[in-house]
Parts: C-alpha cells; sequence; structure tokens
C-alpha cells in the first residue's frame, strides 16, 4: 500500500508532503496518546491521530513515521504544516473517525506490526 | 569517532516548542551515521524527558555526550522534585494536568518510556530543589 492509496480508502485530503505519496507503507498506528504511540511503537509509516497539536508532528519524527492521517475533520495549523514540511512528513485529513479509519485500512491488508 | 558534546536549553513555557531539542540531537545522530535503531531509542527517551521537563519542572538543561561506546543524557531541572520515584516509574501513573492530557501526554508513561528506550538510567531528585536524569543509551 502506498500514501495515495492511504488517502483513496480514507477518502481523505492531501495538506502536504504529495512528492512523497508513492512511497510504500507496510504498517501503522492510531492513537491520541502520544505516549502509547512512543512506548508500543516500531517500524509504523503512518500515525493516525485525532489529536491535533505540534507534537503530533515531532512524535511521527520520533518514531520514523513519514504520513500523519488526522481523522474526525481535524486540520493541521500552518504551524503544523511547516513543521511536517521540513521533516518530510506528508499529512492527509479524513472525516471518517479512529476505529472506522483504521478498520478500513486493515481490511485493505495494512497491519500494525510488531510491539516493541 | 572523537567526543561530541551538545547543550540545551529548554523552556519551559512553550509547550509547543519542546521536543525541538530532541529532533535537533537526532538530526545530528543520523549524520554521525549512528544506527537507526539507536537512533531511536535515544529521541524517543530524550524527548520523552523534554516533555517531562515542560510539564512538570518549568524547563531545564539537556546536555547530551555522544562518545565512541555511548550516548549519555543529562536531563537537570529545578522542578519540584519527585516524590516518590518508585510510583512515578510505574506505567500510567500520573501527576499531569487534565490540561496536558488534551495535549496528548500524561499517561503515566513519561519515565517509563525512558527507562524501555534507554540502557541505563539513573534519578536523582530532591524535593523542592529539582531533578536530574541520566540516561546512557550503548554503542556498542
Amino acid at each position: 500500500m502506498t500514501i495515495a492509496d492511504v488517502q483513496e480508502i480514507l477518502h481523505g485530503t492531501c495538506i502536504c508532503g504529495e512528492d512523497q505519496k508513492n512511497r510504500e507503507i507496510h504498517s501503522a498506528c492510531g492513537s491520541d496518546m502520544m505516549s502509547d504511540v512512543l512506548a508500543y511503537v516500531k517500524d509504523q509509516a503512518v500515525l493516525l491521530t485525532g489529536l491535533c497539536n505540534p507534537q503530533v508532528i515531532r512524535t511521527a519524527e520520533m518514531i520514523d513515521a513519514y504520513c500523519i492521517v488526522f481523522i474526525r475533520g481535524k486540520k493541521p495549523t500552518d504551524e503544523m504544516i511547516e513543521l511536517a514540511k521540513e521533516r518530510n512528513i506528508t499529512l492527509l485529513c479524513t472525516d471518517h473517525r479512529m476505529f472506522n479509519a483504521c478498520g478500513m485500512l486493515y481490511s485493505n491488508g495494512l497491519r500494525g506490526g510488531v510491539p516493541y | 569517532m572523537s567526543e561530541v558534546k551538545l547543550s540545551y536549553t529548554i523552556s519551559g513555557e512553550d509547550f509547543t516548542r519542546a521536543g525541538e531539542a530532541s529532533g535537533d540531537v537526532k538530526s545530528k545522530l543520523k549524520v554521525l551515521g549512528v544506527s537507526p535503531e539507536i537512533v531511536r531509542k535515544v529521541s524517543i527517551a530524550l524527548y520523552e524527558g523534554e516533555i517531562n521537563m515542560v510539564i512538570h519542572a518549568h524547563g531545564g538543561t539537556i546536555d547530551v555526550v555522544i562518545s565512541e561506546k555511548d550516548i549519555t543524557m543529562v536531563l537537570a531541572d529545578k522542578g519540584p522534585g519527585i516524590e516518590d520515584v518508585d510510583l512515578a516509574m510505574q506505567a500510567g501513573y500520573s501527576t499531569a494536568s487534565e490540561n496536558v492530557r488534551a495535549l496528548g501526554f500524561g499517561a503515566g508513561m513519561g519515565l517509563p518510556n525512558m527507562k524501555k528506550y534507554s540502557d541505563e538510567m539513573n534519578i536523582d531528585t530532591r524535593l523542592g530543589e529539582g531533578t536530574t536524569v541520566t540516561m546512557k543509551v550503548y554503542l556498542q
């Protein structure tokens, strides 16, 4: 699956990082608690979250995720978009809620990866 | 590789900037050619520590020394100190405010995560004076 596929499956929009949309992704994680993301993540390229503040971008940076999907119609601020651009992180937005968004990706073959 | 030293002052005022130092350390380690797995361990441990400093201690200082055999991180603050270190080390225990939780932290995973991603960790804390956390990640 590529980032472009994620966008299509989630009927999402791309906020920045269009140039990375052909990058392959093999696993994802979904959480609104960034400490949980940091605790249990390993090689998850995509982070789905309903949290919308600059720490989401920084958390993605720390775990080497290169795509963030904001769920429930959340829209990143200009400051967050700038941070993401500097770090080569693609930002997508979808109106779907967490459970459905994760389920849609899972049923299309994306998995959560192994625990750290 | 000769020894590399990095120093940062962490502002306790602006939560949105928390993580800048950890991000900078991460990019420097990458340039130095440190393996991605080690870079991630150091970045996450440091990032959690940096967040803790901002949430609990009004900022502080971070000193990182990268030697041939390990990476040492010293996070020092003049905050309130930790009343019960054993309790603070328990996953899920947190004294963070609802406000902090709304920002995605304060799940009681900060110190446990720091221990998890470092090879050695020592906490020196005095109530009313401050806390110094020293973490080491082995390179060999």
